[in-house]
């Protein structure tokens, strides 16, 4: 045998031996939910899982499957998907505002700070008879709950990110002689853009929270409904699928803002690889 | 206390500097620093960092200053920046007649250029915040751009860039806002040391070429530039200021402007005759200073 021919055949060996640490890292991903789905398929079928309350992954599928046969499933996911899209964009955008204002403006730390700081650690969700008080039972207070929810967690990284910002940025836009107006536009809101890309990742997981337990008790659908009334004539396959849409919700949602995230944060995404 | 022999046998002299020697600030000085003090208070103590400074700087004159670490230079060069205030004293900048210009454009020692905008956007950002609109701005900065050596990367971001160019868009950032009086805090002290011997004759390069616009006369800003690098100061500056350990004060001046004419090879100067003399001499002045 050649060198040069061992050499070739050795390379290819390698590159079989050793994927990259990237590719094994994403096949984990996908292999550890599919594992756990297996050990509790085999777990019902063995008798080990009581399948009246943990029903066989399988028939969790077929119930969803005969949940989008009817039409059933579209019409809660929609309802509760325009909700949290509503809400959210409801409570991120006064969050981002206000976030830059009270990392900019020592005035308005003074005065909203300790508002913020009191509020705060109050459960969102016990606001909900206030809100419905307010706002009525109907979308309004749904979108309200969740605003509520979303605005602090965006407001507190904003401002954080604000804070973050390195001194020097500022003293180059003062330097210069920015507008206060630049400040915010040029400075201040690119400068925190990767905090408050942070607060807008924990404001959806909120989000999602929220609206199931806005649905358990004030609607009369969505995702959060479907769950609570399958258990209420229980249906728990039914419910197990509703469950598993919401958590397929919660991945969608993190791979769509890390990808807004890769588009408006480049330099940032740069630095990660 | 300079009687050795000296190697400047033509004429050159190392006399210290006086205002009436130097042709550059022969004329109305274009920086006057007049007994200019600062003051920190670190928990209730007071630390000197500047005694009363006095210091000219000629119209179109590029003074380096030089001086221990933690002499206060930076300071004076903040203070002129208006980052800072001053706790005794005054400055004055004399303004170009018929022109409203900034005062003045900082090139700061860190990494300092927006890393969320373009090289283009970095570089017009002056000009964004004197409110010029965006397609003239952007016309505006080009020959800049193409000066200094970024022709084709316009669009890229900061982080796709070498430090030696991050540090081009810097200086493109400064000298694109056409101020009154460039600031400059050891621009190049971050960076690895050939890329700083190209960085250093670049600068000279832009800075004694033009204003970098095109139809404007060549008229060279007024430069003060700070640095720790005895070398940098002497291949650069029309004339070298030496500060005192803290609190800083001028302890000499030496002029540098008589012994190289402009336009000035930089390589030429650190290997000619009298350089060795220059930078024995600042550094005698210097080591007295250094608490090593």
């Amino acid at each position: 045998m050649s060198a040069p021919a061992r050499n070739a055949s050795a390379s290819v060996v390698s590159s079989w031996a050793r994927p990259s640490r990237r590719t094994v890292e994403r096949g984990l991903s996908i292999l550890s939910p599919l594992v756990l789905l297996a050990i509790w398929e085999a777990g019902a079928i063995v008798g080990v899982v009581d399948t009246r309350f943990f029903p066989a992954p399988s028939t969790i599928f077929a119930a969803l499957a005969t949940l989008l046969q009817a039409g059933e499933l579209q019409e809660h996911l929609l309802i509760s998907l325009e909700r949290i899209a509503v809400g959210f964009v409801l409570g991120a955008v006064p969050g981002i505002v206000l976030g830059l204002a009270i990392g900019l403006l020592p005035l308005v730390r003074a005065i909203v700070q300790p508002l913020v700081d009191a509020t705060f650690p109050i459960p969102k969700i016990a606001l909900l008879p206030m809100v419905i008080m307010l706002f009525g039972i109907g979308e309004g207070s749904k979108y309200a709950i969740i605003a509520i929810a979303v605005v602090f967690l965006v407001l507190i990284n904003t401002e954080a990110g604000v804070r973050n910002i390195e001194r020097i940025y500022l003293d180059v836009g003062r330097n210069y002689g920015a507008s206060r107006l630049m400040f915010f536009t040029d400075i201040a809101l690119p400068g925190a853009l990767p905090m408050i890309m942070a607060g807008l990742k924990l404001g959806m997981g909120v989000a999602l929270i929220i609206i199931v337990s806005a649905e358990f008790v004030g609607a009369r659908n969505g995702i959060g409904y479907l769950i609570w009334n399958s258990w209420n004539t229980f249906q728990v396959d039914r419910m197990y699928a509703g469950l598993m849409v919401i958590a397929l919700l919660g991945f969608a949602s993190a791979l769509l803002l890390a990808a807004l995230e890769r588009v408006l944060v480049p330099w940032r995404s740069a630095v990660r690889i | 206390m300079w009687g050795k022999a000296s190697i400047l046998k033509e004429g050159h002299s190392l006399a210290p500097y006086s205002a009436s020697v130097s042709v550059a600030s022969a004329a109305r000085p274009k920086v006057r620093i007049r007994g200019l003090r600062k003051v920190f208070r670190v928990r209730q103590r007071a630390v000197e960092a500047l005694a009363t400074v006095d210091l000219d700087v000629g119209s179109g004159e590029f003074v380096a200053i030089v001086g221990p670490s933690g002499c206060g230079k930076t300071t004076l060069l903040r203070i002129l920046a208006g980052l800072e205030t001053a706790s005794d004293g005054e400055f004055s900048v004399e303004r170009a007649a018929g022109r409203d210009l900034p005062l003045n454009s900082m090139v700061f020692q860190e990494q300092s250029i927006f890393p969320w905008m373009s090289v283009r956007d970095n570089v017009a950002f002056g000009l964004k915040a004197r409110g010029v609109a965006r397609r003239a701005r952007y016309e505006a900065v080009l020959p800049m751009i193409r000066a200094i050596g970024l022709e084709g990367f316009e669009d890229a971001l900061p982080h796709q860039l070498s430090g030696g160019m991050k540090q081009r868009v810097s200086l493109a950032r400064a000298f694109a806002n056409d101020p009154e009086i460039l600031l400059m805090d050891e621009p190049f002290a971050a960076l690895d040391e050939q890329t700083k011997l190209v960085m250093q004759a670049e600068l000279l390069r832009i800075w004694e070429g033009a204003s970098g616009r095109p139809g404007e006369s060549a008229t060279r800003k007024t430069v003060v530039y700070v640095t720790h690098s005895i070398d940098e100061a002497i291949v650069l500056a029309d004339r070298v200021v030496v500060l005192s350990a803290r609190p800083g004060r001028i302890k000499d001046q030496v002029d540098i402007a008589a012994i190289y004419a402009r336009p000035r090879d930089v390589a030429a100067v650190r290997s000619s005759a009298p350089y060795g003399e220059l930078f024995a001499r600042i550094w005698r002045e210097l080591r007295t200073e250094i608490a090593a």
